[in-house]
């Protein structure tokens, strides 16, 4: 199998035909002449290392009706990822080399990008008990990031063994930063637009406090710590200082928290209902500038479908978590490269690079040359389009984006030298 | 004014004094021989009260039924929606059946909103309390109350000197009460222990005090919030005596205020805990005209809202 790529631009500027042969790039040249299966003259437009989001929900087992693996591959595709890894809070959790296995075999099964399982710091996310960690880590799923992510580690020893535990095997502890106590029945940011709708605050110091004493027990005990889903200004702060300090601490932020703030939140659609809450304006612009200048090292989805049902009711009834895949590279063009904060040569680091160094993916994220593996995707940097929930490829509907029009658009998407997305539209489903 | 009343920013400050002025009429018309008027006849009004609240409940549907409409109650207790029944099903079952205006009581904040803003339905929604946000009518009924004892601010409220006392984290009253009254131009304090102060609130257009004693000479009216007990597991106060002593109005209390002020509550009392019963009881106390004007005022809102014939239609037919 042979793809030819004609004219693609890529970060740095330089015009290029690219030729693929099975599933490594092997030329790079001007003017290639080859008879390949597939030629696609891509006219100047970006060409990018595949996205690879380190945070992601896919709801199987257990919840099939609002994600499967099979429709949030699809959907990652169509917003130009080569690589997710799916969360651990399923029914059954994976907290067993079991499901994590499932998972991942589900993944090649549907064959579209790939799908590295994260596995459960403790059993059945409950924060006693750890989880059958080394199993996960040994099994063909090869788990490497361990989180209870839509619960805290909050048990400070609990968190300290799981931090040493995985030392052994270089893997990396993924914190829900959220202090309980601090939180509880929590709806939204605590401050003016909470006190103003009388919704249950849920103050950023709870977040801060967990990142603070995790970076404290990360330096004490040497091991790899990863921050979820960052929001608050502090947060920043905090990371940004343990990182001098050289603690081994890495952090993400999500697309939504990059663009909206709670004032989202006024008129109560649960649409913006999502944990960790929108917080203000201040904190959007700390996220920005950290993110920026490498303090936030990567952008996570946080992709969270659920079923309509699950977000049309009243506000604190409804479920947190919003969609995110196919709209992320459009979000951070517009909150990051629009802004003048960051060059595609920075999205390419914060979105594909380095969250697969933090994962240890290694045939993604990788700089654009002769022998890598073609994880590759073409983006058109000037298109714009308009979010339209009813045309998501996610099973769920749940985008904070809806209405919303937005830059960049991914035309095209290469996993493992296969075209998967063409023109926008998934391989094989043109016609559907 | 819009078709609904969800919060009390959705009045101008002239919009809330005509709701006023119509509350006013409505006193004089109520006042003579004939009680009924007959502005609503044929529509439906329906109370869809998701939390036990016989008082509010019971005031709207005399509103409605002074004004002739036809009432429906519907409570969460004994209908489907103990069954789990969503707002939605509930919302569009009401709409099937012709409601021209959904009086909602619901314990969680932004409910009157959502059933207003989800084009479930199109009867006008009136928001009768939900959660911690705001109760309206309520803000409305004070306002006009207030009004009736201080006629020199009859047009506006400048120079008045109110304090809302207790736990303004949980009230939808004191949010309501707080958008309300500043915007007629009181000059409002909160009075709290900082524990039941929300954060944010230091971007209200209100003072903050800790002190009730340092407020208490000064103020006009004097609003007391129920405290509810739960509260105290939570530790917003240590016991119920010591929140008693320092912000409860105590006989001490009481006996400092100016000749002029008056003592409102908006009910049900915790006589004891946050007021002591002489004061509940005391030539001070407006509770119980409280409790009537609020039937005037929400026959103004419904009747506003609801675009009944003019007002004189019913006194010409009366006379």
């Amino acid at each position: 199998m042979k793809i030819l790529l004609g004219d693609a631009r890529l970060v740095d500027g330089t015009i290029t035909d690219v030729l693929i042969i099975d599933e490594k790039i092997s030329k790079l040249e001007t003017n290639i002449e080859d008879n390949a299966d597939q030629v696609i003259d891509l006219k100047g437009a970006l060409l990018l290392p595949g996205l690879v989001d380190l945070h992601t929900h896919l709801r199987e087992p257990g919840r099939e009706d609002s994600e499967t693996v099979l429709s949030g591959s699809r959907s990652a595709v169509a917003g130009g990822f080569t690589a997710l890894s799916p969360m651990a809070n399923t029914t059954p959790v994976a907290d067993t080399a079991g499901v994590v296995e499932q998972v991942f075999r589900l993944g090649q099964e549907a064959g579209l990008c790939d799908v590295f399982p994260i596995g459960a710091v403790t059993q059945d996310l409950a924060g006693t008990q750890l989880a059958e960690i080394g199993a996960m880590a040994d099994s063909i799923a090869k788990v490497r990031i361990f989180s209870d992510d839509g619960k805290c580690v909050f048990d400070p020893l609990v968190m300290r063994r799981a931090l040493e535990y995985v030392k052994s095997f270089d893997g990396i502890i993924a914190q829900h930063a959220q202090e309980p106590r601090l939180t509880e029945a929590a709806q939204m940011n605590e401050g003016y637009i909470s006190s103003l709708l009388g919704l249950t605050g849920w103050p950023a110091i709870a977040e801060e406090a967990i990142i603070a004493r995790d970076i404290l027990l990360a330096e004490h005990v040497k091991s790899r710590l990863h921050i979820c889903h960052l929001t608050t200004a502090g947060g920043v702060e905090l990371v940004r200082w343990a990182k001098a300090r050289g603690v081994q601490v890495t952090a993400e932020v999500t697309p939504h928290h990059l663009l909206l703030t709670d004032e989202a939140v006024v008129g109560y659609d649960p649409v913006f209902k999502v944990n960790p809450p929108l917080r203000t304006s201040a904190d959007v612009m700390a996220l920005r500038a950290g993110l920026a200048d490498g303090t936030i090292d990567i952008v996570a989805t946080d992709h969270a479908p659920h079923p309509t049902e699950d977000k049309e009711s009243e506000w604190q009834s409804a479920a947190f978590g919003m969609i995110g895949l196919e709209t992320a590279l459009s979000v951070v063009v517009k909150s990051m490269i629009e802004t003048g904060l960051m060059s595609w040569s920075d999205l390419v680091d914060r979105m594909s690079i380095a969250p697969a160094r933090i994962g240890g993916y290694v045939d993604h994220g990788q700089r654009i040359t002769v022998g890598k593996v073609a994880n590759l995707i073409v983006v058109d940097p000037d298109a714009t389009w308009t979010v339209d929930r009813a045309l998501t490829v996610s099973k769920s509907k749940n985008t904070p984006f809806h209405g919303m029009t937005l830059p960049a658009q991914v035309r095209h998407t290469i996993f493992r030298g296969k075209l998967v997305l063409i023109d926008g539209e998934l391989v094989g489903e043109s016609n559907a | 004014m819009q078709s609904h009343l969800l919060s009390i920013s959705d009045l101008t400050r002239a919009e809330a004094f005509q709701l006023l002025d119509t509350a006013e009429e409505l006193r004089k018309i109520s006042d003579g021989p004939m009680k009924k008027l007959p502005t609503l006849r044929g529509r439906t009004v329906v109370n869809l009260f998701y939390e036990d609240s016989t008082r509010t409940r019971i005031s709207f549907e005399s509103a409605a039924k002074r004004l002739s409409a036809d009432v429906i109650n519907f409570s969460a207790k004994g209908s489907s929606v103990s069954k789990g029944e969503s707002l939605k099903d509930t919302a569009q079952t009401l709409q099937a059946m012709g409601a021209d205006a959904v009086i909602i009581r619901h314990s969680a904040s932004g409910a009157a909103q959502r059933l207003a803003d989800s084009g479930w339905i199109s009867a006008s929604v009136i928001n009768a309390g939900d959660g911690t946000h705001e109760h309206p009518t309520q803000a409305l009924l004070d306002a006009f109350t207030i009004r009736s004892h201080f006629p020199e601010f009859a047009s506006d409220f400048t120079g008045l000197k109110i304090a809302i006392v207790g736990d303004i984290l949980h009230s939808r009253v004191a949010r309501s009460d707080v958008l309300l009254l500043t915007k007629m131009g009181a000059d409002v304090t909160l009075v709290a222990p900082p524990t039941l102060v929300p954060v944010g609130a230091d971007n209200w257009p209100v003072k903050i005090s800790y002190d009730l004693d340092s407020v208490l000479a000064e103020i006009d009216v004097m609003m007391m919030l129920r405290v509810q007990q739960e509260r105290m597991t939570n530790f917003f106060f240590p016991s119920a005596r010591e929140y008693s002593r320092a912000f409860g109005l105590t006989n001490a209390r009481l006996g400092r205020l100016q000749p002029k002020t008056i003592v409102m509550h908006p009910g049900p009392m915790n006589r004891g805990l946050e007021i002591s019963a002489e004061s509940a009881d005391s030539t001070k106390s407006v509770v119980l005209e409280q409790v009537s004007n609020g039937v005037l005022v929400r026959m103004a809102v419904l009747y506003t809202l609801l675009g009944g014939l003019p007002l004189s239609a019913g006194t010409e037919r009366r006379s």
